[in-house]
């Protein structure tokens, strides 16, 4: 994919009050003359700040950590996770589209995100507040498909609770995020057994019985 | 330095062992086909053409730009690690790699500036599978703009980082990067700026492909075409070694030409792209001034218009900024046939300069590489010696100090301040005292807005003192080509002398200086090259030929003898500049007992010995400074060369070089603004 500044770059960026501390306390982590080793930190914090990276928040980091501003767009445009375009006010939702996902139906999510939001990833939807991405594995194969909307996980969706997440998303309802279907993390979806503490002792106890 | 025992092939060689394996197989006599490394840039092992086997090591080719000799494994029984450069593994590596690189490389050899001098196209033919298997689309990538000088073809890029090294290391400037990633990475600048640096064609010498061109040669030869001729570069005094390439009786480029202890590999862009300024404003016949009118006239009539005013009156010559030594020593034979004076036009200094230990010094350029301070007194390197600059930034980078007395020019390494006038200089000097560990290992770099400064003289004389007293390093920095020439031959710089010469001098000689203000009253013959400044105020103008045009010997600014070669005729009825001025002497009355220029060089070397051989520098003994005066004038020093693209007669001709002055000022504006 070809990454590239925004054509639409906002005027300034700099990092808020408890950003700047955080910031400043982040180059302490480093040896002197080593500040440069802050980058992705750094422009990860500007990413969750703003939702995205502009232009002035590569030349604010290249500031801060004293390093040429090429520097700092080489690093931002290697890695796809830094946002280069403005994503959704709202939300931003990253669709993983890897195997077990799209075994479990993560095309359908794509499908939804391209009637819904817009028909092509990395655009905004047409009031600007949503935006989606198909990306690579994002770990939680146990409940794909899966979605993520910042640092949250909406799993075990299907296109009807995916509908309803951006429905929830468009009308501000508070999400909560985990499974769609009821499971509590990632047991098995059709529990035969349910294990109670006090019926695993006794099954350790036959266990033991047998070995004696 | 640990030596360690590596057997290449079959050969069992002995070598440092932080030598690289490409470089052990370098000294050794292979070669490995490369594309990303470069000696003098760092290591990037991105190309991975330089692939070798490891007998032992890991069951994969190792690229041997990136693995150290001490990092290799001896045997089972302790026998030395072995590098197989020739084997079946790294024939099929090289060819995969190369047919990897060519997935993506257009197939535009016929009509890319390149083609015939192409590491790839050679690479492809020595190491390469010979077909392609490749059906699908290639990818393209879009073009931007480096500026007037460098042209990019980026879809031919096969992301070497050459040029992103060479303009963050050596030139010091931090626009160029490689961005994106995979099959999607691009070299850029940074938001497409062009690049601000004297330096900045030698990427095109360093792409090993054809993605970074030179603009102004674009589509005019092929490099099996031209008549390649090895001189030497008269834009600034480093006397970088250039290689002109010409096609018929025109110059299509210039080139650098290795040579380590002058200019590495690396020449200025002004030296690089002036030619285009040889072909225009020449002055192609004599002319003559009548009623305030320059008309064209015959070289008889010329010649006996010059001898008829040189026999009247006393005969001053000026040597100007781009004069061969022969011309020079010509004129001052003639100089002393008729008793006249002789000036340098560019330097004027307070008080006389005596030898090779006030004008040159005792220090050389390589000495940079090895000096923990370096002190620049005067000068900004980056103008007045582009090349003599990268060098001063590889000494920082390696951790040397830079100290500036001077104007506070931006260059391409961090500078400690002194200030701007002697007075400064004398309480630097007090502040450091006699602390000999920072002394011995110093070097002064002494340039002309400290000489051309009022009472210069004293102190000069304060640094020569310090020099004598710790065994520092000093070097005088000429921007000019023929300055340690034209004072090895005795030309005045004294400004009380040259005032007096322009007062009282009937007929002033100008050999080419567009810098000379003449006085009412003289007669001005300037011979030269070019229609400047200069010939625009002389009586009678004499074309001759330029620096390319002639054979000539230049002394560089460490004193180092180098031979300029002919590479092309001068155009029209100029004549070379010996040729001229032996004529005169002849129609003088004073015959030189030599015809040619043969004859020319041996009596200029029985004369002036210091000249004699080429490529050496000739240590002179040090002439003893005097006592040491508290230096204490405020006068502040003034920058020598204001715009560093149109300082010399040819550069104001050239276009491209006229382009870039525009550039820079409007680039300065912006910053400015």
């Amino acid at each position: 994919m070809l990454r590239r500044l925004s054509a639409k770059q906002p005027e300034k960026f700099s990092f808020s009050k408890a950003n700047l501390k955080w910031a400043k306390a982040q180059l302490k982590k480093y040896p002197k003359g080593r500040q440069a080793s802050a980058v992705i930190p750094l422009l990860w914090k500007a990413q969750e700040q703003e939702g995205w990276v502009s232009k002035p928040a590569i030349e604010f980091v290249a500031n801060f950590l004293d390093m040429p501003e090429i520097r700092v767009l080489e690093v931002a445009t290697f890695y796809f996770m830094f946002h280069l375009k403005p994503v959704g006010s709202k939300a931003h939702f990253q669709v993983c589209g890897t195997t077990p996902c799209m075994l479990r139906g993560s095309e359908y999510l794509i499908d939804v995100c391209k009637t819904r939001i817009n028909g092509k990833q990395h655009s905004l939807s047409s009031d600007g507040s949503m935006s989606w991405e198909e990306v690579e594995c994002l770990g939680a194969c146990a409940n794909a498909p899966v979605v993520q909307i910042g640092s949250d996980y909406f799993e075990d969706l299907d296109k009807e609770s995916f509908e309803k997440l951006i429905s929830d998303v468009e009308t501000d309802e508070l999400l909560v995020p985990g499974s769609r279907s009821g499971r509590f993390s990632s047991e098995p979806s059709n529990m035969t057994r349910k294990y109670s503490r006090k019926k695993l002792s006794s099954e350790n106890a036959s266990v033991e019985r047998f070995r004696g | 330095m640990v030596n360690k025992k590596v057997k290449i092939n079959e050969t069992i060689h002995d070598f440092d062992e932080n030598l690289t394996i490409i470089q052990a197989c370098e000294i050794s006599g292979i070669q490995i086909p490369r594309f990303c490394y470069h000696e003098r840039l760092s290591i990037a092992g991105n190309c991975r053409m330089c692939l070798v086997e490891v007998v032992g090591g890991p069951p994969k080719p190792t690229a041997s730009c990136a693995m150290q000799l001490k990092d290799l494994r001896p045997g089972p029984n302790g026998e030395p690690p072995q590098v197989l450069t020739n084997s079946e593994m790294v024939e099929n590596a090289r060819k995969g790699v190369m047919e990897f690189l060519l997935i993506n490389h257009p197939l535009d050899c016929p009509i890319c500036d390149q083609g015939g001098e192409c590491d790839l196209q050679d690479q492809a033919m020595s190491f390469g599978l010979g077909k392609s298997r490749y059906t699908e689309d290639k990818r393209t990538v879009e073009d931007y703009d480096l500026g007037p000088l460098v042209e990019t073809h980026m879809t031919r890029c096969i992301s070497c980082t050459r040029c992103v090294r060479f303009t963050t290391e050596v030139a010091g400037i931090d626009q160029m990067g490689q961005t994106g990633r995979g099959e999607d990475s691009e070299i850029v600048t940074y938001l497409s700026n062009t690049l601000d640096s004297e330096l900045q064609g030698n990427i095109i010498d360093l792409c090993p492909v054809g993605a970074l061109t030179s603009k102004p040669y674009a589509f005019t030869a092929r490099p099996w075409e031209l008549q390649k001729t090895e001189t030497i570069d008269v834009m600034d005094g480093t006397g970088c070694n250039i290689r002109v390439d010409s096609k018929g009786n025109r110059v299509m480029r210039i080139t650098p030409r290795e040579n380590h202890l002058v200019n590495e590999e690396w020449i200025s862009d002004k030296s690089r792209f002036v030619w285009d300024g040889i072909r225009v404003q020449r002055l192609d016949t004599p002319f003559k001034k009548v009623e305030g009118n320059l008309i064209p006239t015959s070289w008889e009539d010329a010649l006996s218009i010059a001898s008829e005013t040189m026999r009247c009156g006393n005969t001053s010559f000026v040597a100007g900024d781009l004069v061969s030594v022969e011309t020079l020593y010509t004129a001052t034979k003639l100089s002393e046939y008729l008793g006249g004076t002789k000036v340098l036009g560019d330097l004027d200094t307070s008080g006389p300069l005596n030898g090779r230990s006030f004008y040159v010094g005792n220090g050389k350029i390589e000495d940079l590489d090895k000096t923990k301070n370096i002190i620049l007194l005067g000068t900004n390197p980056r103008k007045e010696a582009s090349v003599v600059n990268a060098r001063i930034r590889k000494a920082w980078i390696n951790g040397a100090n830079v100290y500036r007395l001077g104007v506070k020019e931006t260059l391409t390494y961090d500078v400690n301040e002194l200030g701007n006038t002697f007075f400064d200089l004398q309480i630097f000097l007090d502040k450091m005292g006699s602390k000999k560990s920072f002394w011995t290992d110093t070097i002064f770099l002494v340039g002309y807005s400290f000489l051309n400064n009022r009472s210069a003289d004293v102190a000069l004389n304060t640094v020569r003192s310090y020099v004598e007293k710790f065994k520092s390093k000093f070097l005088i920095i000429h921007p000019n080509a023929s300055a340690v020439g034209s004072l090895d031959l005795g030309f005045e710089t004294d400004v009380k002398v040259k005032q007096n010469v322009m007062k009282e001098t009937k007929t002033i000689y100008n050999l080419g200086c567009d810098t000379l203000e003449v006085g009412k009253g003289s007669f001005v013959i300037y011979q030269g090259s070019h229609g400047d400044k200069g010939a625009g105020s002389a009586d009678l103008i004499l074309p001759s030929a330029c620096y390319l045009e002639e054979d000539g010997i230049f002394v560089n600014t460490e004193g180092r003898i180098q031979y300029a070669r002919k590479a092309i005729q001068p155009p029209g009825k100029a004549k070379e500049n010996w040729r001229i001025l032996r004529a005169i002497s002849e129609k003088l009355g004073y015959i030189p007992n030599w015809q040619d220029l043969n004859g020319l060089r041996g009596a200029l070397f029985d004369d002036f010995p210091l000249i004699s051989e080429p490529g050496k520098i000739i240590m002179v003994p040090w002439e003893t400074a005097e006592k040491q005066k508290k230096l204490g004038s405020k006068v502040p020093l003034k920058a020598y060369i204001k715009d560093y693209y149109l300082s010399n007669c040819i550069c104001r001709a050239s276009k491209t070089m006229g382009n870039l002055a525009r550039a820079r000022n409007s680039l300065n504006l912006k910053k400015a603004s």
